[in-house]
């Protein structure tokens, strides 16, 4: 396992992105951040309490968690175990800010808004990750915040990871 | 995580980690019940035959639904208005649906061992639905749902199963499962409706005093007089198993707490409970039929697993 981003360069670039996500003029009241299970609801948390922070308008933001477990593509390979879903209010006519923590091929995404979409029908959707492996996209989807793209191989496998002292850090394990 | 077995034919050979994934992933379903969009994409292209020897309106239309909001294809099969009145074995019947590509059966059957018996002979996934007198697996799972839902765990809980306990293969899977989850069993009912060496067979204490067995238990699931499987008479009347064994109002307002009253259904109101305690705010009975159709999602959900080296 190598650590590409240590702790202070995975905190240095959520600062990024919530700074990036502040400057970018959201009608909070009307704007949803929603973190794709597990690594991307790490994100989505930090993103969230960062918001708050920097911004009192912020207060009305509405915050939650996606799992895509049941809408993925390889479902007839593999049966996986779902995490815990957290909408518990309207996306309709809403911006959503969906979060993942690495954006690879783009099918996450897929199912992320496939899933989003049975949820409701929010006005917008707009993509936030903390890593771009851009080079491997196979889907016509393209981040609108990222945090830093890393160019990586195909076969590399890069997650976000929280330490035993909850600590995140984006590592490459090995094959 | 995945099941430790391909087909659900009973609660028996099920592990601990088993049931667990089981309610944890049907408390996701449960979620997605509540949506606007109660469906997800996950079976789509998975193809379900139900074959019901027997009668059934909750299980099947449950089971249905379960289906459906899976988005699997489905075809229903009802013996009695089928080749099977014409004398067509069980083997012939299924290889023949099987032929045309069908990739998991869900079954009920009066003859205990029927899905166990196909489980041998075809490929595809079988969910026991309910076979004879032996086992009724997704009911039992879907009650320690909705214990774990109602009382916040099942480790620990006290829970009496009343009535036919003979005839009964919803208690026989509930005794199973209940005892591999850690809660204490009491069986409750007249002596002819209790299999004699049940205690030592199964682990759990046998009562014939239902108001002791009310005060001990925190949940009492009551379980339904089967008057269609008893050729004999096992007790005098209706009315006097009322007497002795129905739950009135008056009987849980004795008791000095709250427990939680259970049925699968379908009651026989007057009998084995009246309905004042039916339709009570301490009976959980139309919970579990919701909570049903999100626990057979699960088991689906879970078996579809299609082997990945093909």
């Amino acid at each position: 396992m190598q650590v590409i981003l240590n702790n202070k360069e995975v905190y240095d670039k959520l600062d990024q992105l919530a700074a990036a996500i502040g400057a970018s003029n959201l009608d909070y009241s009307s704007t949803v951040i929603v973190g794709i299970q597990q690594g991307g609801a790490v994100v989505s948390q930090f993103l969230y309490d960062r918001l708050l922070k920097n911004d009192k308008q912020a207060g009305s933001l509405k915050h939650g968690k996606l799992d895509i477990t049941f809408y993925r593509d390889d479902v007839r390979n593999k049966i996986l175990a779902p995490d815990p879903m957290h909408l518990p209010f309207s996306i309709e006519g809403k911006t959503v800010i969906l979060v993942d923590d690495v954006l690879f091929t783009g099918r996450t995404i897929k199912a992320a808004l496939d899933a989003l979409f049975d949820y409701g029908r929010p006005e917008r959707v707009q993509l936030c990750v903390l890593v771009d492996r851009k080079e491997h996209r196979q889907f016509p989807i393209q981040p609108d915040y990222t945090g830093i793209a890393i160019p990586s191989n195909r076969s590399d496998k890069l997650k976000l990871l929280i330490s035993q002292d909850n600590e995140p850090q984006v590592v490459l394990l090995n094959q | 995580m995945q099941l430790s077995t391909k087909h659900l034919l009973g609660i028996k050979n099920l592990t601990q980690e088993d049931i667990s994934l089981i309610l944890s992933t049907a408390q996701q379903f449960k979620e997605v019940l509540q949506r606007p969009v109660k469906k997800v994409p996950s079976l789509r292209e998975v193809t379900i035959v139900n074959l019901f020897y027997e009668n059934s309106t909750r299980t099947r239309i449950s089971f249905e639904l379960a289906e459906k909001r899976l988005s699997a294809d489905i075809i229903n099969f009802t013996a009695s208005a089928s080749s099977a009145a014409k004398g067509e074995t069980l083997l012939d019947t299924v290889n023949n649906i099987l032929s045309m590509k069908v990739d998991m059966v869900v079954m009920r059957h009066s003859a205990s061992g029927a899905p166990h018996f196909l489980a041998e002979h075809i490929p595809a996934a079988i969910v026991n639905a309910g076979d004879g007198i032996n086992e009724h697996p997704t009911q039992a799972l879907l009650d320690a749902f909705s214990i774990q839902e109602k009382t916040g765990s099942l480790a620990g809980r006290k829970v009496a199963l009343i009535g036919d306990i003979m005839h009964s293969r919803v208690a026989q899977s509930n005794i199973y499962l209940l005892k591999k989850m850690g809660a204490s069993v009491v069986v409750c009912g007249p002596p002819t409706l209790i299999p004699k060496h049940i205690a030592q067979a199964l682990g759990v204490d046998v009562s014939y005093n239902l108001k002791e067995t009310l005060e001990w238990c925190d949940v009492a699931n009551v379980l339904r007089i089967q008057l269609e499987r008893q050729n004999q008479v096992l007790f005098s009347s209706l009315r006097e198993y009322n007497l002795a064994y129905g739950i009135s109002r008056d009987l849980l307002d004795s008791l000095n707490k709250d427990i939680v009253i259970m049925h699968p259904g379908p009651i026989n109101r007057g009998v084995e409970l009246n309905s004042d305690v039916a339709d009570s705010k301490q009976s959980i009975i139309l919970q579990q039929v919701e909570n049903g159709v999100a626990v057979r999602m699960a088991v689906l959900y879970l078996l579809s697993g299609r082997s990945v080296a093909e």
